[in-house]
């Protein structure tokens, strides 16, 4: 990206460092995480359960859970710090700023209001901000086209239920197309798609793709699941153990990804039949977080690891044609 | 080829899709059925590994439940082992019957330890105390977990090793068949691989076969010899599986594979359309309202299944 203009990031994220106490002590979810996102970018974020990918997608909009702490960074929103929002700049910010599908969509909805009031509520909100005149018939026409558009059957049946009247992919889709209504500048999408069926799923990754290009729309993609990562993404995170250990635009991370543990994760990833051999899975299991290893935290599991891992944390390092990845094999031992 | 270890004949699982009450059956009225296996016809041979993939609601869970005996047909027959399954000798087949469900965090008695979970298939085959400990001993190092773990119960236990036990319990038996409802989609990525190279591993050794039940693809690509695509209660395409995810026949599993991204295939294309309802079915051809390449008899007649080189086909574009 030889044009990068100085225009500010749509999310700038700077040694973030996130913990939860509990009742065996605290445990560090996100440690010293930096990460920017470009307006119209859409990244993804991928790594084993636990890996705090989910921890740092709730901590941009300051949805974390009561016992999580922001120990230290930052973390700006267009240019706006959203560790230190009050009250009411916060449910701005919530909703047009950046918006959120959580992976169990069942509480994202309001249970005593029906749908369709549900999806005006967001379109009023948005042609505020557009400074559109709000038309009820237009709104509704907008609502119920949105719902064709990711594959709901019957929408202008579904715009009369409630929540509870609706199967869990049903909701799922609802809360999806309240995203794309409103627009928002950054869309959080936290493993929004493992409810649903393939064929659903490949509709719902397209919409994604054409809203990004169309609004220039920043996305950031939560999943385990690396195939969606790539189809949907054009920079892809891995995190380990709350760091992110490797960032690389998504052809070059899936051709050749630098870390250990990303080359691992990209090979366990089936693509061949029984007859060619063995899939590869990673040796170990995931540290305990409130033990985390000393120096790399995936020197226990790593097949190269070197003295220096045992002892040292790797520091990010640039390299050629974009990526930044943390481990001593691509350099940092000077510093 | 060898004699079939399971095989459907014209089985039919239909369900009541309303509560038939007094009311109609003094008016006569006609209750509606959903038709989740219409008319399926298949066998998988000992040793064999048969993936069964499509949509939800394409009913091959219940098409699995139907072949393990868990539910009886409401017409046509399943053949486990030469036996036709009734309600009389359903228990006795059984035995020869494993089944590996979806969630490992649901499907285990939170209140067992791994040793009483993983034995339990063997308490009433009247072996002694230390067959059973022996037999407990071989599975659970081959399904590669520690003797440690014979005490501990699930919730000591992470998504993979929980999956080991319930494949291990499934082993233990020595079943001839073990129906895999999406094994593995709850786990992550890596422990995914783990858990696929064990069962290719067991079936390697041990002499059963599996029908792997799942809408992943990927998965069902590595792991089967062949494979048959559910489409509205039937079946649509059968055939070795580098045929049907080489070159898919059936418009419809072209569709289903166009759908799924991948490391190789960036770019995805949903079908187009509605899944129909399973009350109402299409007339003729279940996929036609649906399919790119529809033609007149295809709204009028259903295609059957009909041979398209080494595979099934049921589609009216292959004579």
């Amino acid at each position: 990206m030889a044009t990068q203009q100085s225009t500010i990031p749509s999310v700038s994220i700077q040694d973030l460092t996130v913990s939860y106490s509990t009742v065996y002590g605290r445990v560090r979810a996100l440690n010293s995480v930096s990460l920017d996102i470009q307006r119209g970018e859409s990244i993804s974020i991928v790594g084993e359960s636990g890996c705090g990918k989910s921890t740092l997608g709730h901590s941009i909009v300051r949805l974390l859970a009561p016992n999580a702490k922001y120990d230290s960074g930052k973390i700006e929103l267009e240019g706006k710090d959203v560790i230190k929002m009050k009250g009411h700049e916060l449910s701005r910010m919530r909703g047009l700023d950046a918006f959120m599908i959580f992976q169990d969509p069942l509480n994202s909805l309001n249970p005593v209001k029906r749908v369709d009031i549900q999806l005006l509520e967001a379109l009023r909100t948005r042609y505020k901000m557009e400074g559109k005149p709000f038309v009820e018939e237009e709104a509704y026409k907008e609502a119920e086209d949105k719902l064709t558009d990711v594959r709901m059957p019957d929408p202008e049946k579904i715009m009369t239920r409630y929540p509870h009247q609706l199967s869990g992919g049903q909701i799922q889709r609802v809360v999806i197309s309240m995203g794309l209504l409103m627009r928002p500048k950054l869309l959080i999408a936290d493993e929004p798609t493992s409810a649903l069926d393939v064929t659903i799923q490949a509709q719902v990754l397209m919409l994604l793709r054409e809203l990004q290009r169309t609004y220039r729309m920043s996305i950031i993609f939560i999943t385990h699941d690396i195939n969606v990562a790539y189809a949907v993404s054009d920079r892809m995170i891995v995190m380990y153990a709350g760091e992110v250990v490797e960032s690389n635009p998504s052809e070059q991370l899936v051709r050749n990804a630098l870390h250990p543990y990303a080359q691992a994760l990209i090979k366990s990833v089936p693509r061949t039949t029984k007859k060619e051999g063995r899939l590869t899975a990673i040796a170990g299991s995931p540290p305990n977080m409130l033990h985390p290893p000393a120096g790399c935290r995936f020197h226990p599991r790593c097949p190269y690891v070197m003295d220096i891992c045992k002892v040292k944390s790797p520091p990010p390092v640039k390299m050629e044609g974009g990526a930044v990845v943390r481990c001593f094999l691509h350099g940092g031992t000077d510093s | 080829m060898a004699e079939p270890i399971v095989e459907t004949r014209g089985l039919k699982k239909y369900f009541k899709a309303t509560k038939s009450g007094l009311l109609e059956s003094i008016f006569r009225r006609k209750i509606p059925y959903v038709k989740a296996v219409d008319n399926v016809n298949l066998t998988v041979a000992p040793g064999e590994v048969l993936a069964l993939v499509g949509e939800s609601g394409s009913g091959k869970t219940t098409l699995g439940r139907l072949i393990a005996t868990l539910e009886l047909p409401t017409d046509g027959q399943v053949v486990f082992d030469g036996k036709v399954v009734d309600k009389k000798n359903k228990k006795d087949i059984r035995k020869d019957i494993q089944m590996v469900f979806q969630n490992p965090y649901e499907s285990l008695d939170p209140r067992g330890t791994v040793r009483s979970i993983v034995t339990e298939p063997l308490m009433r085959r009247h072996l002694s105390r230390s067959d059973v400990s022996s037999r407990f001993g071989s599975v659970l190092s081959s399904v590669g977990l520690e003797s440690g773990f014979a005490e501990r119960h699930p919730r000591d236990l992470s998504g993979g090793q929980r999956q080991r036990v319930a494949v291990a319990r499934a082993i233990i038996s020595s079943p001839k068949l073990i129906v895999l409802d999406e094994p593995t989609s709850a786990l992550d990525a890596s422990v995914q691989s783990q858990v696929l190279n064990l069962l290719v591993e067991l079936r390697n050794q041990l002499d059963f076969s599996y029908l792997y039940i799942t809408h992943n693809i990927a998965t069902a690509r590595y792991i089967s010899d062949r494979v048959a695509t559910m489409y509205a209660g039937q079946i649509v395409e059968l055939g070795p599986t580098e045929k049907v995810m080489g070159s898919p026949k059936h418009p419809y599993t072209q569709a289903l594979l166009k759908s799924v991204p991948t490391l190789d295939n960036k770019e995805v294309a949903a079908p187009t359309g509605e899944v129909p309802s399973l009350v109402n079915l299409p007339e003729g051809c279940r996929y036609n309202p649906r399919c790119p390449y529809v033609m007149d008899v295809c709204r009028t007649t259903d295609p059957g299944m009909r041979k398209a080189e080494d595979e099934d086909v049921s589609c009216w574009l292959f004579k």
